[in-house]
């Protein structure tokens, strides 16, 4: 497992050193920061020498490394790796330099407490906040407290306190879906999913069972049978889409959720954590309904003007609007000057990105805008290479989701029996939206 | 106090530290400071905060510091005792003598009534590298590894296995593992999990110790795999890789049972889960289990290109893998793993890799449309895999290859330098394949000889101008403004204008008979090559002493190639199955080539073990079955070279007589002499070589001769 795990910042100063065996010495600070950071050749985050491994992230303006030894598992050293910056995030709001240098003692406290001879122990933010926290230890706490802690921290209920009291029991659930698009400039579509999150914020007293149910059950729980007997899959997929159930190709839950009962039954059940946390992410590729269409016509008129039109097409109903709605269209590294006009929005060109930026801030159903645009270009005498970037869409559009994802019901079960109150919504956003064109 | 010696030596790199000595002095009095007054100990904190922050950064100046951190260690706060411990880890083995003194301290602390300041005593203790430590931790961790706090003893449990990197006798003559093994039984599942991780790492350096899971085992441990915190499953699926199923229903039930795991959030649970269902596959009889369990797999496999980049490269480096050993599991749309434009470039890589591999003749349209897009990007190595890809493409995918010679026309015709020279060695290899089907496009590829600088990619325009001397009218003239740098050129290059010097005097003796002798002259006198010499003597002697066995040797025919090279040798295709998410599944090297000191996973047989599954069984039947047809059927040219062909990929060698030359061993001679004897040997030696020793051609002969472009990036399978 890991041997230490190393903090930088972008200069290559070395923050944090913090060893779990006797393998990882010193200097292997002085290797990662000659080979990675001041490498600008590096391309994988992932570095062997010898028998020791530094696997890197970055974050804001800072590196993350664990130093392994041996053919260490990757996914979990990456994974601990994320988590980390999580913790940091969450402890600290930021987790970049400032924030490493301001709470040195902190970031080792935690450290020593997630991993143990290097194996990542209780990572759950709830927990870890009972006893490390940015005050310090509270006074110093009585014995019962402590085993309170200990008995959390390797308990199965690990991410959640059992004292939680409320005075009003709410929950809020947040149906957030990433719509990716990948058009051909003949506007084929060659690739749209939509990877959704469900993320709750749980007020909840003492120990909620919660049940959760979204219209897919069909599918998650008889699409493999029924395809296998009948071999005739996109039929009833259509049918089933008709009938208001979607299908989810694939769906990843919270450490919290059962998992054996939802292989079984289908049903999705849990005893959440307090307050936020994301409760399930999925995946879904049929019937994926895209909040835009965009039409793009580009006229390169010799060699020193090129005319851009761009139509852009709302699909969602007219009572919605999506707000935030940002085009960007990549234009030549050469570009001198551009003229435009638009019948909705303004649109300014940054030649520092080298693109056209169209910002409509309110973009309502079944609206249609254009964007007609003309740059002209500098002669220049050696051509840079230009990797012709595909336009992009960014926004965020509320109460509609583009799988046609639906949540059924959330019912919660308490001992005390007490009643609580659930809000839903929705939003869909852009992921990678984005339409090539020449 | 005043250091005038030391003020010099302020370390350069970090300026804001400069006088160190006069602030380990400050913070020695910050330390001492307040005295009786300080009675939550406040002052003592803030200083002591500030030498745990200049720990890092101050390299080791605040090691003067440790008498008085011994000193803090006795006053009875939580918060004070966790910077002094770390202090100690940090230092102790710089200062051992003083280190010492803390001892005791720590010692009684490991009976403090509170269970977080025992598991901090016994963490601390079990990190410092020092024997007198080390042997004081035995005995207190023994009566640790029964407290009654979960929390202790799940920390007792790794300490065993921290012991043991210190001192492995230490813990092997105590009953320490023994203790370990018995806590497998605990009633919290987080204790279990933490044993069991610590008995893997035991075993993981031990050749002593034997870790064997039975099913009863195995069963329980899977049973409490739900209670388990994400990292306790991970660590409870590895260790089931030591079980070995002895009966296929057992493990078809364990398989069953785990596989709820894949829906989890946390990537190593779904990626080690992954990995022991392949495993336990092999021991699976039933074909409709697992065909369910292959479908199973697939959907977490592809889910995991939502998370960050770098799990993201993980998995499809993983796909890459899964996909050669059950192609069954990756039947997915191909467009899942089209790249986006702002993926980073190892992400970009691997998915071409992929697309590469998931190409069939429904989807080659759409993949051509998108390898031509990546054809036009800036990242010039990403560029030429994509090149390259549409040329295997066109090797692999018969029916698609007008096609793919169309795409890579016209990306010659774009006249960057670096796709043209990619595109020619590409072509090379698609005459290879189809002879006499599109010497057509010889011409276009003339029109670029001069932005030719690249060996590979002029030693392929040589080779084409060699094999097809007779068909382009200005041969001679081409390959006269080739030799006119020969003695500049790498060995490389000089090899192929050796041979297609002597090729082109073959075909048109008239044309060659002025370029023949110098370039024979260069070879054999004027280098200090001795595979160019070896060969420029042998080429001599052929064509000194029967022009016509020298047409057959030099012209004959080739073995067909295949696009077969990417995949993984059956060996260890089988071992990195067994390491799934692991680092070595990034390289795709075996284990032990990357981490020399890894122990080697093999699958362990059993009755349940269905052996004619495996990858190498699978490979030993094949050869087998080749060696029987061969055996059987009187030998006729085009047949043995079809066999020889589906061998494996001859793509980066040079032409079959080149082979010949270069890789022929003792027992190619051998068996070619032994032809003769036979009578059977009608045609030309290379089949006496192809037909004794196959393996010597497909595995190691092209790795040799292009081993320079190889060496640089690790571990990618497309590579000619």
């Amino acid at each position: 497992m890991l041997s230490g795990i190393l903090l930088f910042n972008q200069k290559g100063e070395n923050l944090i050193f913090r060893s779990f065996r006797t393998d990882c010495r010193p200097r292997l600070a002085d290797v990662f920061r000659i080979q990675v950071i001041s490498n600008a050749q590096v391309r994988s985050p992932i570095l062997t020498l010898g028998s020791t491994t530094f696997s890197h992230v970055k974050h804001d303006n800072i590196y993350v490394v664990a130093v392994t030894k041996g053919n260490a598992n990757a996914a979990l050293v990456f994974e601990f790796l994320g988590r980390l910056v999580q913790l940091g995030r969450s402890y600290f709001g930021k987790f970049d330099e400032e924030a490493v240098k301001n709470n040195f003692v902190l970031v080792y406290e935690l450290l020593d407490e997630i991993l143990d001879f290097g194996y990542p122990q209780n990572t759950e933010t709830d927990t870890l906040k009972m006893y490390i926290t940015t005050e310090g230890v509270k006074s110093e706490r009585a014995m019962e407290d402590s085993s309170k802690i200990t008995m959390q921290a390797t308990g199965a209920l690990s991410w959640r306190r059992a004292d939680i009291k409320y005075r009003k029991n709410e929950a809020f659930v947040d149906v957030i879906e990433d719509v990716n698009l990948l058009m051909s400039s003949s506007g084929t579509v060659l690739r749209a999913d939509v990877a959704g999150q469900i993320v709750m914020r749980a007020y909840l007293s003492g120990t909620p069972e919660c049940k959760f149910g979204l219209n897919d059950r069909l599918t998650l729980g008889e699409d493999n049978v029924l395809s296998e007997q009948r071999g005739n899959q996109k039929g009833t997929k259509a049918t089933k889409a008709a009938a208001g159930s979607v299908s989810l190709e694939d769906c990843q839950f919270h450490q919290c959720v059962k998992l054996g009962k939802f292989e079984a039954d289908r049903i999705i059940s849990f005893i959440p954590p307090d307050g936020e946390f994301e409760l399930m992410r999925y995946r879904a590729t049929e019937n994926v309904n895209l909040p835009f269409k965009v039409h793009a016509i580009v006229n390169e008129i010799g060699k020193t003007k090129v005319e851009y039109s761009i139509a852009i097409r709302a699909n969602y109903g007219p009572k919605l609007f999506a707000t935030n709605v940002v085009v960007r269209i990549p234009v030549p590294l050469n570009t001198a000057k551009i003229s435009e006009r638009t019948s909705q929005g303004k649109a300014k060109y940054e030649p520092e990105g080298n693109n056209i930026v169209w910002k409509i801030p309110r973009f309502t159903g079944q609206s249609e805008y254009v964007l007609s645009a003309e740059a002209e270009l500098s002669s220049m005498t050696n051509q840079k290479a230009w990797s012709r970037p595909p336009l992009s869409l960014s926004f965020s559009l509320l109460m509609f989701t583009s799988s046609g994802l639906l949540v059924r019901y959330l019912k919660v079960f308490e001992k005390s029996n007490y009643s609580s109150v659930k809000w839903v919504r929705y939003m869909t956003r852009a992921g990678n939206y984005e339409i090539r064109y020449v | 106090m005043f250091f005038p010696a030391y003020a010099l030596y302020a370390n350069p790199r970090l300026p804001y530290l400069q006088s160190q000595q006069g602030k380990v002095a400050e913070l020695r009095l910050e330390l001492n400071n307040g005295g009786k007054k300080d009675k939550n100990h406040s002052a003592k904190k803030i200083a002591l905060k500030k030498i745990v922050a200049n720990m890092t950064m101050s390299n080791n100046d605040m090691v003067t510091l440790f008498e008085d951190i011994v000193e803090c260690m006795k006053i009875p706060s939580l918060e004070i005792k966790k910077m002094c411990f770390l202090y100690l880890v940090n230092y102790a083995r710089i200062k051992s003598d003083v280190a010492l003194r803390a001892l005791p301290i720590i010692l009684h602390d490991m009976e403090d009534s509170n269970p977080l300041i025992r598991a901090l005593a016994l963490r601390t203790i079990s990190y410092i590298h020092v024997p007198q430590f080390i042997q004081a931790t035995v005995p207190p961790l023994k009566h640790l590894l029964k407290d009654s706090d979960p929390y202790v003893r799940k920390t007792a449990a790794f300490c065993v296995a921290k012991v043991y990197d210190h001192d492995r006798q230490l813990v092997e003559s105590s009953d320490l593992i023994d203790r370990l093994n018995a806590m497998l039984r605990d009633e919290n599942p987080t204790v279990v999990s933490s044993a069991l991780a610590s008995l893997m790492d035991i075993w993981e350096r031990s050749e002593s110790i034997k870790l064997t899971i039975d099913y009863a085992s195995a069963s329980k441990i899977v049973q409490i795999l739900p209670d388990c915190s994400e990292w306790g499953q991970t660590y409870i699926l590895e260790a089931m890789m030591n079980y070995v199923p002895q009966d296929t229903t057992e493990a078809a039930l364990l398989a069953e049972r785990i596989s709820p795991r894949l829906s989890h959030t946390n990537s190593a649970v779904v990626l080690t889960c992954i990995r022991v269902i392949l495993y336990l596959i092999n021991y699976i009889s039933d074909q409709k289990v697992i065909a369910s369990l292959c479908t199973k797999l697939s959907p977490p496999l592809v889910t995991l290109l939502s998370k960050g980049p770098e799990i993201q490269y993980l998995a499809l480096r993983n796909a890459l893998l899964i996909l050669q050993r059950r192609p069954e599991v990756l039947r997915n749309d191909i467009r899942v793993f089209f790249c986006k434009y702002n993926d980073p470039i190892y992400v970009k890589v691997t998915k071409l890799e992929l697309i590469f591999m998931l190409a069939t003749e429904k989807n080659i349209k759409e993949v051509l449309t998108e390898l031509r897009e990546y054809a036009t990007e800036i990242d010039v190595d990403f560029v030429r895999k994509s090149v390259r890809a549409i040329g295997k493409l066109a090797i692999k995918i018969e029916p698609a290859a007008r096609l793919c010679i169309n795409t890579l026309l016209e990306l010659v015709a774009t006249k960057v330098s670096y796709i043209v020279q990619e595109a020619t060695v590409v072509i090379r290899n698609i005459f290879r394949k189809y002879p006499n089907q599109y010497e057509s496009i010889i011409s276009t590829l003339c029109e670029n000889l001069d932005s030719l600088d690249e060996p590979e990619a002029k030693a392929a325009m040589i080779w084409v101008i060699g094999q097809y001397a007779d068909r382009i009218d200005n041969s001679d003239v081409l390959l006269d403004d080739f030799l006119y740098t020969f003695k500049d050129e790498p060995h490389e290059v000089q090899l192929a204008l050796l041979t297609a010097t002597v090729k082109l005097f073959i075909q048109r003796p008239t044309k060659g008979q002025q370029l023949v002798p110098k370039v024979l002259k260069w070879a054999t006198e004027e280098t200090d090559n001795p595979d160019l010499r070896d060969r420029g003597y042998m080429y001599w002697r052929l064509l000194s002493s029967d022009p016509n066995t020298a047409k057959t040797v030099v012209m004959g025919e080739r073995p067909a190639i295949t696009a077969e090279s990417e995949k993984l040798d059956p060996a260890t295709l089988e071992e990195m199955c067994l390491v799934v998410g692991t680092l070595a599944t990034v390289y795709l090297k075996p284990v032990q080539q990357v981490f020399r000191s890894a122990r080697p996973r093999r699958l362990v047989d059993s009755p349940a073990l269905q052996k004619h599954t495996l990858p190498t069984a699978q490979a030993i039947a094949e050869a087998r079955k080749l060696q029987q047809r061969q055996d059987m059927l009187p030998l006729h040219p085009s047949e043995n070279t079809k066999i020889n062909g589906s061998q494996g990929d001859l793509a980066s060698a040079a032409d079959a007589a080149d082979l010949y030359f270069a890789g022929v061993g003792s027992a190619g001679m051998a068996s070619m002499q032994l032809d003769d004897l036979d009578g059977r040997s009608t045609g030309t030696p290379t089949q006496g070589f192809a037909r004794s020793n196959p393996y010597v051609v497909t595995q190691n002969q092209p790795q040799q001769v292009y081993e320079h472009s190889s060496s640089s990036r690790n571990g990618d399978l497309l590579e000619l």
